[in-house]
């Protein structure tokens, strides 16, 4: 498959008063053309930080990029100028966030707010522009969009807000959607049309999506492939049925085991992973997840696993499918 | 929104009507009366003056007399300058206060907020601790020091500013900018940290994500937002333009309202006192109203909120 996207070992830290904090940790993943890509974890294991290293819209300083590359369309983001990725944000990807209450500017209307991406980036005139803004409204299927162009944020609900976000990101109709957290602060019934909405989005207008959730219940009708974050490195990536029916690393057990299923019988009951990740202002030299895991052994403590190849698409990095190690199946801590 | 309108002129003039009542109840409680003062005056003259001024009629009927005459724009006989009535005065002083306060109210609007975004956007560094030292002056400093130093200082060693009076714009320059510097100094602390708030926002990185131009993301999104507090702090800064250009007009020796009015209350010319407290106040509440119809405009929050009542 034809490559968007290809972040090479990247890694990424904030200089703060008590010490460097290593965000993301040497982390290598791409995304094809339209492919959709989910990166899942939990909150603080460094997906925000990730897209924003993409989009390059970290506060700098504090933030600073320690090594890698981000290849996007052949070229390296990281070697851009501020004007240059000014062309590539809104233009060729499009971003949208957690919040749909707080994401949109409260004292403009919503149509201008769609178009002005696209205003700067390809000159349309005013007519050209609001045309445009009430054709993508009605992409996202915001009723009266002719009316609704000329309100403001506070007029909408959470999750038209959110589809006046997809609008906004998708006007220049982008090779790469990045989506952090997308339907994190929107209610169930309504996170499945936001969805649904992009889904249907992407093959009307072959984007590529990188879906950032903590949340691995949204991700099995979504995505194609799964990259799986731990403490600012991936741990585990596949094919989305590779992760769901032949998973691999013990921490992606566990998220699975947190994710309320329809099938579930009433007895049985969610868990949570118990504890919390560890601190990024000292990561620990070997496995990041070995306080909270269940089969941690002796060597993971102090030497960090390195990836086993399941197959071509999907491998995890833990002791546990290391050769040596086949065959354990409990803690021996 | 016209109903919101409407309520709130109702209230102003409530408003006036109190502060009428309030200031004449105030003028005649007060023990003596203008011509007291006066030794060794005749008792025949001295009835003779009660009754020009219509003091020897019982109060109530002085209120009404009073408030007839308001209503007509009267604002009475001066009981102490026998060439000039009230209306007179304020028709002379005013003009030139007005000059003197918007001056003043347009160099802190331009500056205030202008230092405050550039103390946000470069914060902890050398415009940040420029502004703010700033800030912390013009706060600190009352501006009568601050009239007096800028004459001690910058008027008697540059020719360009006249030292004292009033006429030409130069004469106007410094007295604007020490009346100015107290609002100055509040709208740039108030936009600094509003600033700083709004430039943390979701919506500014959102902004950002559109690849619009820097100067775009600042004015357009970041300020638009940042200066809605301090225009809402306007109120509370005209009517501090008003009380500190007493003290100014008398340093400078400018002609205007402020002095008057500080002359009529040394002198007890009741009726000055009188006119010019109501003139103040029905500007003041004027421009309040002003005030609060812009920030209505401006903030589309505010508009829905009283349309739903
Ligand atoms: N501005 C910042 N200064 C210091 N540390 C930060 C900053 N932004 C993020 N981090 C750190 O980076 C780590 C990853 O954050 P983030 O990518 O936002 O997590 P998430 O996976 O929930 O999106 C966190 O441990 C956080 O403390
Ligand atoms: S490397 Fe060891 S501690 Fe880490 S996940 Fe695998 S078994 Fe658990
Ligand atoms: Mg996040």
């Amino acid at each position: 498959m034809e490559k968007i996207l290809e972040i090479k070992n990247l890694a990424v830290s904030f200089k703060t008063f008590f010490g460097e904090v290593e965000a993301v940790r040497n982390i290598s993943f791409d995304v094809g053309k339209k492919e959709t890509v989910a990166v899942v974890g939990e909150s603080g294991c460094g997906k925000s930080v990730t897209a924003n290293s993409v989009m390059q819209l970290l506060p700098m300083p504090p933030a600073f990029f320690k090594t890698g590359e981000i290849i996007f369309k052949g070229e390296d983001l990281l070697k851009k100028s501020e004007n240059e990725m000014q062309k590539i944000r809104g233009n060729h990807i499009g971003m949208i966030f957690q919040d749909p209450m707080t994401s949109l500017n409260p004292t403009m209307k919503v149509g201008s707010q769609i178009v002005e991406g696209l205003v700067k980036h390809q000159k349309v005139s005013r007519e050209e522009a609001k045309k445009k803004a009430i054709e993508m409204l009605k992409l996202v299927s915001v009723p009266q969009p002719e009316k609704r162009i000329d309100q403001y944020p506070h007029e909408f609900s959470g999750g038209m807000r959110q589809r006046v976000m997809i609008a906004l990101a998708m006007i220049s109709n982008p090779d790469l959607l990045i989506a952090d957290e997308p339907t994190t602060a929107l209610d169930v019934t309504v996170q499945a049309q936001i969805l649904d909405l992009m889904k249907e989005l992407q093959d009307k207008l072959d984007m590529s999506i990188i879906l950032i959730t903590h949340d691995l219940g949204v991700v099995a009708d979504m995505s194609d492939r799964v990259v799986v974050m731990y403490a600012g490195q991936i741990v585990e990536q596949g094919l989305t049925e590779e992760i769901f029916d032949n998973t691999s690393h013990p921490y992606t057990k566990k998220l699975l085991a947190s994710v309320p299923r329809l099938d579930m019988k009433r007895d049985e009951t969610l868990v949570s992973i118990e504890g919390t990740p560890p601190d990024l202002y000292i990561p620990p030299k070997g496995c990041a997840f070995y306080d909270r895991c269940d089969f941690a052994m002796k060597v993971c403590k102090d030497n960090m696993p390195e990836f086993t190849h399941h197959s071509q698409t999907h491998a995890s990095r833990c002791w546990l499918s290391h050769p040596m190690a086949k065959g354990v199946k409990g803690s021996e801590k | 929104m016209s109903k919101y309108l409407l309520k709130r002129l109702v209230l102003s003039v409530v408003t006036v009507w109190a502060v009428i009542t309030i200031t004449f109840a105030l003028m005649h409680s007060i023990p003596g009366d203008p011509f007291k003062s006066e030794s060794k005056m005749p008792p025949q003259v001295y009835q003779n003056l009660l009754s020009q001024y219509g003091l020897d009629k019982p109060v109530t009927e002085q209120y009404v007399i009073y408030l007839g005459n308001l209503l007509q724009g009267d604002l009475g006989a001066s009981m102490k300058s026998r060439v000039e009535t009230v209306n007179d005065m304020v028709e002379r002083g005013f003009p030139v206060s007005a000059q003197l306060g918007a001056q003043a109210l347009l160099i802190a609007i331009v500056f205030g907020p202008a230092l405050g975004s550039l103390a946000a956007l470069y914060q902890n560094k050398f415009p940040d601790y420029l502004s703010m030292i700033i800030a912390i002056i013009g706060i600190s400093v009352p501006s009568f020091i601050m009239g007096t130093v800028l004459i001690q200082f910058v008027a008697r060693n540059v020719g360009f500013f006249p030292i004292g009076g009033w006429g030409t714009w130069q004469h106007s320059l410094l007295p604007s900018f020490a009346l100015a510097l107290m609002p100055l100094a509040t709208m740039a602390r108030l936009m600094r940290s509003s600033m700083l708030e709004v430039l943390g926002q979701d919506y500014i990185k959102t902004a950002k994500s559109k690849g619009i131009k820097k100067s775009a993301v600042i004015l357009k999104h970041a300020v638009r937002n940042a200066i809605l507090p301090v225009i809402s702090i306007l109120g509370t800064t005209i009517s501090n333009l008003l009380v500190g250009s007493f003290v100014i007009e008398k340093i400078f020796g400018i002609p205007g309202l402020g002095r008057f009015f500080v002359q009529s209350i040394s002198n007890r010319d009741y009726t000055l006192i009188m006119g010019t407290t109501i003139f103040y106040a029905i500007i003041l509440i004027i421009m309040l109203f002003i005030v609060d119809v812009a920030y209505m405009f401006i903030d589309p929050r505010i508009k829905l909120v009283k349309e739903g009542r």
